[in-house]
């Protein structure tokens, strides 16, 4: 029997009865879908973590108060209050550290902000003129905080575009007028490029003061939350963190490393962590959604051997008129396959829609690998020869007398 | 042509013998059209399925042109029956739900034959049995007879060896039951080999040599 005999057999006997033909493939449908949208957003919230790691400078250590060891508990780091604005000036101006571009000693709090009849909370980040080079920022208009805004003391914010949006409405220019911080009144003087990130990582949702102003006068701290530093390249990264990590040590008299007072990471530490944490998400969602293939396919196999039943007569005649074991495997596999395949194609059509909806919403990069593609129409079609196998070779064996009697 | 040696079959199951055929032996030439005949349980349709290739004996050989089927693989014994013989059942046992061309191609799909040759030989096949205007009938929807007629059209796609007819009127009423017995003297009269099972005396003597079985043995075998 030739191939396109087989395939049009099995699309006429698959026709037959459409309602169960739509029901046993749609457990592959949804397998396929969940499968191939979850490995799409896994693998867009991965470039939308490798390109947060461009944006943030790979050259960015981060040096955070805390972390100390004490009767063996570890204090959260950023809790404590040991780095100074001192501690950042001297590692920029020490000669022991070379690899090390330029420092940028940082406050952030959150705190109410008001502008008029409008009020937002959002964190307020004391900064020096460093943070620009440091952190990559750039401004839509106006200007950054200047060296002479810590040596007057002046009063002057600079702030995220989400912030402007809170307080001013969506794209206004408030340079020039009045924000209130904790009952303060400062200026605003800029305001930067939106630079994406959500969350904790949102970096639009922040302004600007003076550092000075903001331990002093808003806070009313003497320490620093956190030193960034800009490491001369991305290739002197472990050895900018051993200058730093020593001096500091040095610096605050601690002789045992595990005692340290403060924590270095680096931002790919971080966002390591979290494209791990994503890449595990990813596996286990996954995971979940191989098991209702796993599921589909066991559906297909129940209908298959309740076709085979149905049919006992038709395979009897169709062996007593000369067709082999290979003819009526053939036969049933095909029909599997079709089966498998075709909720396989529409599974991934489907699965591609809702990535890219979904990746629309959560604003991720929407990314579609060749190889999920290729891994639909594979695992759909093993499907089909896994869970069809049993159930044609059950109709191969069936002894021809036996099946023309079947009523 | 078919030559039948020392046939015996036996069932097993659940360790309680029960024997079909015992040591059956005749000889059927080409050409020939022959009944068998016996009441229900005497075996007939045993020997029937032996000698269509769909079951094997538990003893004894049987040779058809020459060749011994007891020899044969599963694939083999397919091959035989698709080449060799056509089969004529009592329930029709056409496909539903398809036409009457498509059931009478079936045999050569498996042949292997080209699609212009199959509706070829399968139109011409349908016009024989006076079935020429039917070609694209669902076969559910044709009458017992024109079923039937379907089925003979069927059984000579691949121009077999011998024609095997089992209770080929039991479903039919008279009129319909002597038509069908007519085309099958017609076609022995073109040199078709008949073997047919049948109980009905009327039917039986369509055919030029009778075989009775009774309880598994030939009971009498006689040319009229």
């Amino acid at each position: 029997m030739d191939l396109s005999e087989t395939i049009s057999t099995a699309i006429e006997a698959l026709l037959l009865n459409k309602m169960r033909t739509a029901l046993a493939s749609l457990g592959i449908v949804i397998g396929i879908g969940a499968v191939i949208a979850l490995v799409s957003l896994g693998q867009s919230s991965q470039k939308a973590v490798a390109s947060q790691i461009q944006s943030l400078g790979s050259n960015l250590l981060t040096v955070r108060a805390g972390s100390l060891m004490s009767g063996g508990v570890r204090s959260a780091a950023g809790g404590a209050t040991s780095l100074t604005y001192e501690d950042a000036k001297a590692i920029m101006e020490s000669s022991q550290i070379t690899t090390v571009a330029n420092v940028s000693p940082e406050l952030q709090q959150r705190a109410q902000v008001i502008a008029g009849r409008n009020n937002t909370n959002t964190q307020i980040l004391g900064v020096t003129p460093a943070y620009v080079d440091v952190r990559k920022i750039s401004l839509s208009s106006g200007r950054f905080i200047a060296q002479q805004d810590l040596d007057s003391m002046a009063k002057v914010a600079v702030l995220g575009p989400q912030v402007v949006a809170d307080l001013f409405g969506e794209g206004a220019n408030p340079v020039g007028q009045t924000v209130r911080i904790n009952g303060l009144s400062f200026r605003v003087i800029g305001v930067t490029v939106a630079k994406g990130g959500t969350g904790f990582m949102n970096q639009d949702d922040i302004v600007f003061v003076p550092l000075n102003v903001a331990q002093k006068q808003v806070f009313g701290v003497d320490y620093v939350g956190s030193i960034s530093i800009a490491a001369k390249s991305e290739q002197v990264m472990d050895q900018a963190r051993d200058e730093v990590g020593y001096f500091l040590l040095a610096r605050h008299k601690i002789s045992n490393p595990y005692q340290a007072d403060f924590t270095i990471t680096s931002q790919q530490d971080i966002l390591g962590t979290m494209s791990q944490v994503t890449g595990t998400f990813t596996m286990l969602l996954s995971g979940i959604a191989m098991i209702s293939l796993l599921v589909g396919g066991i559906g297909i196999m129940n209908i298959m051997l309740v076709t085979v039943v149905e049919r006992t007569r038709e395979i009897g005649l169709r062996k007593s008129l000369g067709a082999r074991k290979k003819d009526i495997i053939a036969q049933f596999l095909v029909e599997v396959l079709i089966l498998t395949l075709v909720g396989g194609v529409i599974g991934m059509v489907l699965g591609i829609l809702l990535s890219y909806v979904i990746a629309n919403l959560m604003g991720l990069p929407f990314t579609i690998a060749v190889s999920s593609i290729a891994l639909s129409i594979g695992v759909s079609g093993a499907i089909g020869i896994i869970f069809g196998l049993y159930p044609a070779q059950k109709a191969a064996n069936l002894s021809p007398i036996e099946a023309l009697r079947f009523e | 042509m078919i030559q039948v040696d020392h046939l015996s079959k036996v069932y097993r199951r659940d360790s309680v013998e029960t024997v079909a055929l015992s040591d059956v032996s005749f000889e059927v030439k080409k050409g020939e059209f022959v009944a068998i005949m016996g009441p229900s349980g005497s075996g007939k349709s045993t020997l029937m399925h032996i000698l269509g290739c769909l079951d094997t004996p538990t003893s004894g050989t049987y040779i058809l042109e020459g060749k011994d089927m007891g020899k044969l693989s599963d694939d083999e014994l397919a091959r035989i029956r698709n080449r060799k013989i056509g089969f004529v059942f009592q329930a029709y046992n056409l496909l539903p739900r398809s036409t009457a061309l498509k059931n009478v191609m079936i045999p050569m799909v498996y042949a292997g034959i080209p699609k212009e040759e199959r509706i070829r030989r399968a139109k011409e096949l349908l016009e024989m049995v006076g079935l020429g205007d039917r070609l694209e009938h669902l076969s559910n929807q044709l009458s017992g007879g024109q079923q039937q007629r379907v089925a003979i059209a069927r059984s000579l796609a691949m121009n077999p060896a011998i024609i095997l007819a089992d209770e080929p009127t039991g479903n039919l009423a008279t009129v319909q039951g002597e038509e069908i017995m007519r085309i099958f003297r017609r076609l022995n009269e073109e040199g078709h080999t008949i073997i047919m099972i049948t109980h009905e005396p009327d039917v039986a003597k369509y055919a030029k040599r009778i075989i009775y079985i009774r309880d598994g043995k030939i009971d009498d075998d006689y040319f009229k």
